[in-house]
């Protein structure tokens, strides 16, 4: 059952599974550290992206335009609903913020069951990575290796912006401590409304990426959405790196586990992270600032 | 509104559950449903004594709910065990039992975290239900088969067997499960867990244990959903393995804030307007699967609009129509007898705790080279300091002096990098601030740190509670009244900070001056021998400044203080020896006349040392 191919190619799995972790979970982090917002919709969003990247395909047929389209869209109603709804919340509890974000994630799930029902939809790659690749020593699907590639850019853009232009400087120092960042006379608020459609888009062009890989459903963010959490838990919330590291790791420990048997994936995960929190309660790059 | 007629919540609990198999059938109830609502609001009861009242916001019950159900149905299906009402109670135990086990886990970290790690280890115990457990819990088929409870009373059996006769089964539950939440939710836990749930870090400050507090607001709510998973079996004659999912933990959540948290029963009242408009909007308007999308609206509507829910909508309106005119009269009638009490003299000093060796007489407080550093910055360095018992010591220095970070190391909330602490001759440096404040230190702090959605006597009764209890006790079912000289204890300090005719008014009604003295009344009210005050006049009008000396004096009697101020002449006032902080260190000790005349402190006040003059 267990041969080296068979490893290698769960190894791969992993990698790309961790690299759409790493992402999605990027975007959560970075609205938790700025806004100090948890958006429990964070899952919805990905959900969305992959059907919006669907509608776009279905009239365009180019895959490149989907995935434009998914993830303008995401982006465009992260902003939204940070203008119209999260921005209400930012002086009250975490608990109402949690339960409006959870509220917010159910209404866009059934929503997207209304309009498109349950049935599962299928977006298929782009043809130029379609089929499998001989890696000389396996086979692999095409598509596959193209995820982690296109996420690996999409990651190195994210670490551009936040670690290269002036909004990223902000967005870095407003983690560390956001009261400061504003009484230096930079109107946070824009920032807050910027970071959350950024971080909503990274969830979005995850989802429509990872739309060839499976199939849609409206239910497809709540696995990730706990996932994610994992993958902040272990990486360390408001850290950039520790999303990208424990997305990686959680990613593997996923394929792995699924390989001898996957009802013990979740068994895994929830082991590792436990373990993180009795070593390293902050997470493995996480700074002791925000709770 | 409750506590002056004990039992009215109990009675008309009792009254309702016993009309509604009367009254519900003509609403358009079907028996099922209802018995559904109650398993949900029993669900629910522990879940708000969590949430509402403890403020844990766990997306993770489900876990319990389901460990619970599939002990007690596997035990009644499989295992041969005839006893219904028994399995119920050990599904109970196991689902507590679990719970404190991920209580241990899930309360390593507070806010955000806690809601991430329960949702995964609800997710975590679905798969585990799903696949290694499969053999026991059935995996996706469930377990069939659950049988209805009987009692075999020797002349005759009642057997609950469906509809409204296991209506009365559930309901009898569901009142055992009231009368228990009330109970706890009015004992003295009751009120620390209120306390954890408005300001963690003062009610950590005044000597609660908050993390075994919280642990035990975890374990209850998972008995609850233990049990209440039970009898959803039971209910069903089936135990879905749907119990486990994410959902369920979700519902219980969006019920709990539609009803009203913190309420008890919000999510009985949240459970029937889900259950009922699940029914009315599925066959009624023939919505089909929408119905969930208008709930989820209704959700967010409401926790944006109307926090307290449902419940908590009805009592404002209630307190609005009612409570109006009440209030006119008490602000005239305040009016009236605010310059009389203000003319009171203070009642008799409060007595500190009693001394544990009193055969020791040195210094009460002794600092040796106490230096603390934050990356390259040092707040202090190498500080000795020593006060003598009963003394007055004013402690003044410029801002960035390093004053606060001081108090908070002689209090134990920041560790220092170096140096020992020594209180009554025990050093007590690397403790913690809830075992300093249990030794008889404390300190009332520069920002207020109240407990601001409870009243003025409610957050006396916290601080109170934490010296005549001690830091950790687990008297779940007994009443704040039975707590011995915690009235008397609470009076007096209302007498003292002069607070006595607010003691009824909520934190937030307060003015600032009110506040400042009810921050020192937090932690006069735990009855120290060394209270550290940390600026109590900042922000205070000339008079209040005045009356505010007055106090100090008067608590200071049998009792050693030590404070910061920038009010230089209130301070040499009150105090007798005076310790210079500039840039981290002592920069000198001596009475206030020594310091008015010292040219050190001149300079150092008039920036000197940099060359600059202040404006």
């Amino acid at each position: 059952m267990i041969s080296w191919p068979n490893l290698i190619s769960q190894l791969f799995n992993g990698l790309a599974l961790g690299a759409l972790l790493a992402l999605i979970s990027s975007g959560l982090t970075i609205i938790y550290g700025t806004l100090g917002v948890l958006n429990l919709a964070h899952g919805a969003m990905f959900m969305i992206g992959g059907y919006a990247g669907f509608v776009a395909y279905q009239y365009t047929e180019s895959f490149i335009l989907a995935v434009i389209a998914g993830s303008l869209f995401v982006m465009l109603l992260g902003v939204a609903m940070e203008r119209l709804i999260i921005r209400h919340f930012y002086h009250r509890p975490h608990e109402d913020q949690l339960l409006v974000t959870f509220g917010l994630g159910i209404c866009f799930v059934e929503l997207v069951r209304l309009v498109f029902s349950s049935q599962s939809q299928i977006v298929p790659p782009p043809a130029l990575f379609r089929g499998i690749t001989n890696l000389g020593f396996m086979f692999y699907p095409t598509y596959r290796l193209a995820v982690v590639g296109i996420v690996a850019i999409a990651l190195g853009a994210l670490f551009l912006v936040l670690y290269r232009t002036r909004l990223g400087m902000i967005v870095r120092a407003g983690i560390e401590d956001s009261v400061m960042v504003d009484s230096l006379g930079i109107n946070v608020y824009r920032v807050f409304m910027v970071v959350f459609g950024i971080g909503a888009m990274a969830a979005g062009f995850a989802g429509i990426v990872n739309a060839p890989v499976v199939s849609l459903t409206p239910g497809i963010g709540d696995d990730i959405l706990v996932q994610t959490f994992v993958v902040v838990v272990i990486g360390g919330v408001g850290s950039f790196p520790g999303a990208i590291l424990g997305g990686l790791i959680a990613g593997e420990i996923i394929s792995v586990t699924s390989m001898f048997n996957p009802g013990y994936a979740y068994v895994m995960l929830f082991a590792a992270m436990t373990l993180v929190l009795v070593v390293r309660p902050h997470g493995l790059l996480g700074a002791q600032g925000r709770e | 509104m409750l506590k002056q007629r004990p039992f009215l919540t109990e009675t008309l609990t009792a009254i309702g559950l016993i009309v509604a198999p009367f009254v519900l059938p003509h609403l358009g109830f079907a028996p099922n449903t209802v018995n559904r609502i109650l398993v949900w609001g029993l669900f629910g009861l522990g879940f708000d004594i969590l949430f509402g009242f403890t403020g844990l916001l766990s997306f993770g019950q489900s876990a319990f709910y389901g460990t619970g159900g599939f002990v007690a149905a596997y035990l009644l299906t499989r295992a041969g065990f005839s006893n219904v009402l028994g399995a119920l109670v050990i599904g109970m135990i196991a689902a507590a039992a679990t719970g404190y086990l991920i209580g241990l886990i899930a309360l390593r970290r507070t806010g955000i975290y806690f809601a991430m790690i329960t949702v995964a280890i609800a997710e975590v115990f679905f798969f585990v239900e799903f696949n290694p457990l499969s053999d026991f819990t059935g995996g996706e088929n469930g377990l069939p088969g659950v049988p209805t409870p009987s009692f075999n009373l020797g002349f005759t059996t009642i057997h609950f067997t469906n509809g409204w006769s296991l209506y009365q089964f559930i309901a009898l539950c569901y009142f055992v499960g009231v009368i228990i939440a009330l109970r706890i939710v009015r004992s003295p836990v009751g009120a620390i867990l209120s306390a954890i749930r408005d300001n963690p870090l003062r009610a950590t400050a005044v000597g609660h244990n908050i993390h075994g507090y919280k642990l035990t607001a975890f374990v209850i709510a998972a008995a609850y959903a233990g049990f209440a998973g039970g009898l959803l079996g039971v209910l069903q004659a089936f135990m879905p393995p749907d119990a486990f999912t994410f959902d369920t933990s979700g519902q219980l959540v969006m019920q709990t804030a539609i009803g009203g948290r913190a309420t008890l029963f919000g999510p009985l009242v949240g459970a029937t307007v889900w259950l009922f408009l699940q029914d009315f909007l599925q066959s009624a308007l023939g919505l089909g699967a929408a119905w969930k999308l208008v709930l989820g609206v209704v959700f967010v509507l409401l926790v944006c609009f109307l926090r307290g829910g449902i419940v908590g909508g009805i009592s404002d309106l209630y307190r609005l129509a009612s409570g109006r005119r009440k209030r006119t009269e008490d602000e005239t009638e305040g009016d009236a007898t605010d310059t009389e009490a203000k003319q009171e003299s203070p009642s008799a000093p409060m007595l500190a705790k009693e001394v544990e060796h009193p055969a020791y007489s040195g210094p009460i407080l002794k600092a040796t080279g106490l230096t603390k550093r934050y990356g390259g910055l040092v707040a202090n360095s190498d500080i000795d300091f020593s006060v003598d018992q009963g003394e007055l010591r004013g402690i003044i220095g410029p801002n960035g002096a390093g004053k606060s970070t001081f108090f908070k190391m002689l209090t134990c909330e920041v560790a220092p990098t170096s140096g020992q602490i020594v209180f009554e001759g025990r050093d007590i440096t690397g403790l913690k601030v809830t075992e300093v404040c249990q030794l008889g230190l404390t300190k009332s702090y520069q920002v207020n740190q109240l407990f601001t959605g409870l009243t003025v006597r409610e957050n006396l009764t916290i601080a109170a509670l934490a010296e005549l209890r001690g830091k950790f006790r687990l008297d779940l079912f007994r009443t704040l009244a039975g707590v011995k000289g915690l009235t008397e204890q609470v009076e007096h300090t209302l007498a003292l900070v002069n607070l006595t005719r607010r003691a009824d008014t909520p934190v937030s009604e307060l003015a600032y001056g009110e506040k400042r003295r009810l921050e020192i009344g937090l932690a006069l009210a735990t009855s120290p021998r060394l209270l550290l005050l940390d600026e109590p006049l900042a922000g205070m009008s000339p008079r209040e400044r005045v009356e505010t000396v007055e106090l100090l004096k008067s608590i200071a009697r049998g009792r050693t203080m030590i404070i910061i101020d920038h009010d230089m002449d209130s301070l040499f006032e009150l105090v007798e020896r005076v310790t210079v902080l500039q840039e981290g260190r002592v920069l000198v000790s001596g009475t206030p006349e020594e310091i008015k005349t010292n040219a050190a402190v001149q300079e150092a006040y008039l920036g000197g040392v940099h060359g600059e003059i202040a404006a």
